[in-house]
């Protein structure tokens, strides 16, 4: 599947992630329209602050959590969320 | 994508299909079947609407979240080729941001997604089961049969969202009557235009006792933006009328109908009634949500400059209408998708749309879903349908669908 943001074409390299545990999630908050899927995809990296505006918990993921967050990418209605290798 | 060449777009003009299309009624849960050729055929359609205009069919997954998600495409009615559900809606007034593009409708949106944040609607969830537990007590002290609609799927989200905004239910019977109306393709404009002015005068009058007198709720929060002349009187209004309309008729569809599916999926209805597993239920929520695609007859949406997509070039001043409800029922994307399965990961379904307009009570939404389905059942584990199914009246001439009523007896 293709659909969902737009994410730089390296970040779905498999073989990439195994080298590197870590990865940066980056979040266009002026993008954002408040629907709260990403946190319901991943409560422990994104929240919502008082307008319903999502707010990153944590910039770093490791492996374990690069499901969910792929998850939150994939389900953002308005691709403001980003996985990249650093 | 080049199947879209042997499309029916390139079909004789005669030949382009009339849409919506009638449902097969036996499968009343089902999408229209011709919809599903359509699908087959190509991410791409012509078809002509009501009014005999054209406009382009989107019936693939990929293609309508891409579409969804383009700035090119326009939510505003008053846009050229903007494809109409059914005579014209001028006569009702605009309801809101849901009919505009940003950066207006993102700074009418912002304004009140703060109480429908995730935690904010997590924070509600004991309040709404006492509500569900409460009409529960109530069915099951009265007489059988009870009507489900009426004795509780409309009572609860309207509750619900009258509480959020600030409406005393107890004038629930004014805006529950007119939503019915404003919803039904078979009301005349003049009808429609009434019945919208009767809930917009009556929340009109609340938002000024409001703007006097302001309490802890989401009107007097627009009252505050009036004060702070950031709103005027009419676009606040215009925002609670939606907030009100989209806050009960479709959860309320999705009770009815999610109970009436249930109970000819036998095996699925056990599987709900025996978990104790919320994070079960809400996944069974999600696939409900998928396969049911209340919002029916698409989202609509005029194109306001040339967009290339799927090998076609839709041309400024078209019409596209995104069939979500075929959307979910996109192969490439779920396995099996005409198969009722709680048990599979239905998330990114587009029954809530895609894109900036994509619904702004969706959590609200989840969390009454989830203590609805997660207690219904367990607390009348013998629920059935007490009349034949063919005589189930399905609202294939609303905008959202569902069943008009839905005997029950346990
Ligand atoms: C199961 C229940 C619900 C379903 C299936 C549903 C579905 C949808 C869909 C498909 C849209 C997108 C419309 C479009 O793109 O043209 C939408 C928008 C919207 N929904 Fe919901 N909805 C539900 C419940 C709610 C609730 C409880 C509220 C609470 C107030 C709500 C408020 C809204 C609003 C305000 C919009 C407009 C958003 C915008 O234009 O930015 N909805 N909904
Ligand atoms: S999923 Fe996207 S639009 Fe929704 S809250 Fe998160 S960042 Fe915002």
């Amino acid at each position: 599947m293709t659909v969902g943001s737009p994410a730089p074409a390296h970040t779905t390299n498999p073989m990439h992630e195994e080298g590197n545990p870590a990865m940066k999630v980056e979040l266009e908050a002026d993008k954002c329209v408040a629907s709260g899927q990403c946190v319901l995809a991943a409560m422990d990296v994104f929240d919502q602050d008082d307008d319903g505006i999502a707010i990153l918990l944590e910039e770093q993921v490791g492996e374990d959590r690069l499901d969910d967050v792929r998850e939150a990418v994939a389900v953002c209605p308005a691709a403001a969320i980003r996985l990249v290798d650093q | 994508m080049a199947d879209t060449l042997t499309g029916p777009a390139h079909q004789a003009p005669d030949a382009v299909p009339e849409f919506p299309m009638p449902r097969e009624s036996r499968c009343p849960f089902d999408p229209p079947p011709a919809l599903k050729e359509l699908q087959g055929q190509g991410p791409l359609a012509k078809v002509r609407l009501w009014d005999g205009s054209e406009s382009w069919l989107v019936t693939r997954y990929a293609e309508q979240r891409a579409l969804l998600g383009d700035p090119r495409v326009s939510a505003d009615t008053d846009q050229p080729g903007y494809p109409t559900k059914a005579s014209p809606q001028a006569g009702e007034g605009k309801l809101s941001f849901i009919m505009m593009d940003d950066p207006e409708h993102a700074r009418l949106r912002r304004m009140v997604t703060g109480p429908f944040a995730v935690k904010k609607v997590e924070a509600l969830r004991p309040a709404v089961q006492r509500i569900v537990d409460g009409l529960i007590d109530d069915m099951l002290a009265g007489p059988a049969p009870v009507d489900l609609v009426d004795a509780f799927a409309l009572p609860i989200p309207s509750l619900v969202i009258c509480e959020l905004l600030g409406v005393p239910y107890d004038d629930h019977e004014l805006f529950q009557e007119n939503t019915k109306t404003m919803v039904r393709t078979t009301a005349t404009p003049e009808e429609r235009g009434a019945a919208s002015r009767e809930v917009a005068g009556y929340l009109a009058a609340l938002l000024g006792k409001r703007i006097a007198e302001p309490k802890d709720d989401l009107l007097s929060s627009l009252a505050g933006r009036v004060t702070a002349g950031e709103l005027d009187h009419g676009q606040a209004t215009e925002m609670a009328l939606l907030l009100l309309i989209a806050g009960h008729e479709t959860t309320a569809n999705m009770i009815a109908l999610g109970t009436l599916a249930l109970l000819r999926h036998p095996d699925q209805f056990k599987l709900l009634r025996e978990s104790d597993d919320p994070k079960f239920v809400a996944g069974a929520v999600e696939e409900l949500l998928r396969y049911l695609h209340i919002t029916h007859l698409g989202r609509r949406r005029a194109v306001t400059e040339d967009i290339e997509i799927a090998g076609q070039v839709i041309k400024a001043g078209e019409g596209v209408i995104m069939v979500n409800e075929i959307g979910n029922r996109d192969p490439e994307v779920f396995a099996d998708p005409d198969r009722l399965d709680l048990t599979r990961d239905a998330r990114r379904h587009v029954a809530f749309g895609f894109g900036v307009h994509q619904c702004l009570g969706q959590p609200l939404a989840r969390m009454e879903l989830q203590v609805v389905y997660g207690t219904l059942y367990k607390r009348i584990p013998t629920l059935k349908l007490a009349a034949p199914m063919e005589d189930v009246r399905f609202k294939n001439d609303a905008f959202i669908y569902g069943v008009h009523e839905l005997p029950v007896s346990w």
